[in-house]
């Protein structure tokens, strides 16, 4: 195989272009950044209809989801494991803690040890609250509406994916394009490496997913999604006596609530890091592939 | 100079993120306020009992725990002394006056004294509490099943819940309520319960009866309780919605 030049979109100095356009040489295609290279970009089609909608609806979902989230965790800022509350005894705790000197402090204590968070958790706005307002929807504390978007928005995520599953299976989005392959699996030391230097594949190889996509892809959709949502179930008494397993695997209702917690700010970092990656190797061109499903790909400095 | 472009992009980017989630969020406060949209993410409500009462068999028990199991402290939530006169009267008298009156669609409306529930077969379990703030407690909870009483006094086939009226009373003047359906009221867990770890109930507590329906949140378990209605529609009661936490915009069907 042909190895593939990656170069970096954000640092455009050091991008190997063999023949670099004149500033004034008009485009030769439509959308394009025109360069006089032969070919020098395509347009393929890279994701079909029921993948866009699935997307959106997934980033509406997951946005009301972990906010309306934050909004309930602020009722009980607290997390456990087991299958009860002991009080003095959290893995966790967001609370605003009034000194000796009457000032208010928002302190988060990780396994016993206490952090000063005072103005983003614990304390913010003058209020006493673990997540701030900007962060939980309703921004105002009020349980009984988060729920109700909580609860609304989590049938759409759990319908919304199933739809999905059903259709990557059937059409084999997921053997043909997220299932790894061989020679994926072997590529990934060299693909960490071209990543953490934000190197992404140019030409033919980005008409694919790589294989650290592949398996961020696969990992969220696979495996964190079906584990938020069954650490949702294991929080609801009458799902507990329906499928008591879900306790035994997880380890009881509050450790159920804390790896519920964890999977949220999973899905965080999986937001961040996708978005920035969306940034960085082309935003409009991505945006525009998850909109209208055509992508381009360029192949101006890769050889072929 | 090409980076500075790209940073400035990055800038723009950032600022526009930063706007849009704000406009968003401002949009759900918006829309939480609005007089329809709560009235659309309430009909999940429908879809959860639909999908809960389907995949739970009728008589499916909730986990019973170990005396090892159980909470060093149980929290007293929601009112934790129904402070009227009234109460406080049964209080110095140690409850011997307490009765629950059970009534409505039933062939034979009933007054049950405190002392003739204890009298009948009691069952124990050990459970655990799930408030719908996050928190669970597990506790050793004696009392009578609450089929056996209904089975005294014989529902009418229109009784559709049972609605449980409390001795307290909110800041507001509000009576506590709260409501179960009928259904299941019959569940070998769901009990009037009398002990609490092997002691009367405390005041905090729900002194001396409240009522233990361990498949939901801790909100639809009912203290004080001294009468008990079956009818067959929620609507002329309260606020309409089935409790006093439902009146307040908390889902009736408590299951999650």
């Amino acid at each position: 195989m042909t190895p593939t030049l990656h170069v970096d979109p954000l640092v455009p100095e050091t991008m190997p272009v063999i023949s670099a356009p004149p500033v004034d040489q008009p485009a030769t295609a439509p959308g394009a950044w025109g360069t006089g290279q032969d070919l020098p970009e395509e347009r393929i089609y890279r994701h079909r209809l029921p993948v866009r909608i699935g997307h959106w609806l997934n980033v509406l979902c997951l946005f009301i989801l972990i906010m309306s989230g934050l909004q309930i965790f602020n009722a009980h800022p607290a997390l456990y494991w087991g299958d009860r509350s002991d009080r003095d005894r959290p893995l966790l705790s967001i609370r605003a803690v009034k000194s000796d000197g009457g000032q208010v402090n928002g302190i988060t204590t990780i396994l016993g040890y206490p952090f000063d968070t005072t103005g983003v958790l614990g304390y913010s706005n003058n209020s006493a609250r673990a997540f701030p307002d900007w962060a939980t929807v309703p921004s105002a504390k009020w349980l009984a509406m988060g729920r109700q978007w909580h609860l609304f928005f989590a049938w759409l995520f759990v319908i919304n994916g199933l739809l999905f599953a059903t259709y990557a299976f059937i059409s084999r989005h997921f053997t043909k394009d997220l299932l790894p392959t061989g020679r994926d699996l072997k590529h990934i030391p060299q693909a960490v490496k071209d990543h953490l230097r934000l190197r992404h594949p140019m030409g033919n190889e980005a008409k694919r997913y790589n294989v650290l996509q592949k398996l961020a892809y696969i990992g969220v959709l696979f495996g964190l999604a079906p584990l938020i949502v069954l650490t949702g179930l294991t929080m609801s008494p009458t799902i507990d006596t329906a499928l008591p397993w879900l306790l035994t695997i997880f380890g009881g209702r509050q450790a159920a609530r804390t790896i519920h917690f964890i999977a949220c700010f999973s899905f965080i970092g999986f937001i961040v890091i996708h978005v920035a990656q969306v940034m960085l190797t082309g935003f409009l061109n991505n945006i525009r592939s998850m909109v209208t499903g055509y992508f381009v790909v360029r192949h101006e400095g890769v050889k072929r | 100079m090409k980076h500075e472009q790209a940073m400035e992009r990055r800038g723009f980017l950032k600022a526009t993120v930063g706007a849009a989630s704000l406009v968003a969020l401002a949009g759900c406060d918006k829309l939480t306020q609005s007089s329809w949209f709560p009235s659309v993410l309430h009909k999940a409500e429908g879809l959860t009992e639909l999908a809960q009462r389907a995949v739970t068999p009728a008589n499916a028990m909730a986990k019973e725990y170990g005396e090892g199991d159980i909470s060093d402290v149980f929290p007293a939530n929601g009112n934790t002394d129904p402070g009227t006169e009234e109460y406080a009267e049964m209080v110095k008298n140690d409850f011997a006056d307490w009765q629950v009156l059970i009534d409505g669609l039933v062939t034979t409306p009933t007054m049950f004294s405190l002392g003739a529930i204890k009298e009948m077969p009691a069952r124990t379990q050990i459970t655990r509490h799930d408030c719908v703030e996050g928190w669970s407690a597990i506790g050793k909870w004696t009392g009578v099943p609450l089929g056996d009483l209904l089975r005294n006094v014989e529902p009418l086939p229109t009784a559709k819940y049972a609605v449980f009226y409390c001795a307290d009373i909110d800041d507001e003047g509000l009576s506590y309520y709260e409501s179960l359906a009928v259904v299941d009221c019959f569940h070998p867990q769901t009990i009037l319960a009398y002990e609490l770890n092997d002691k009367a109930l405390d005041i905090s507590h729900g002194a001396p009866l409240r009522l233990r329906f361990e498949r939901q949140l801790g909100y639809k378990q009912a203290k004080y309780v001294k009468r008990i209605e079956l009818v067959e529609s929620l609507a002329d009661i309260g606020g309409g919605k089935g409790g006093y936490w439902e009146d307040q915009g908390y889902e009736w069907y408590a299951g999650i």
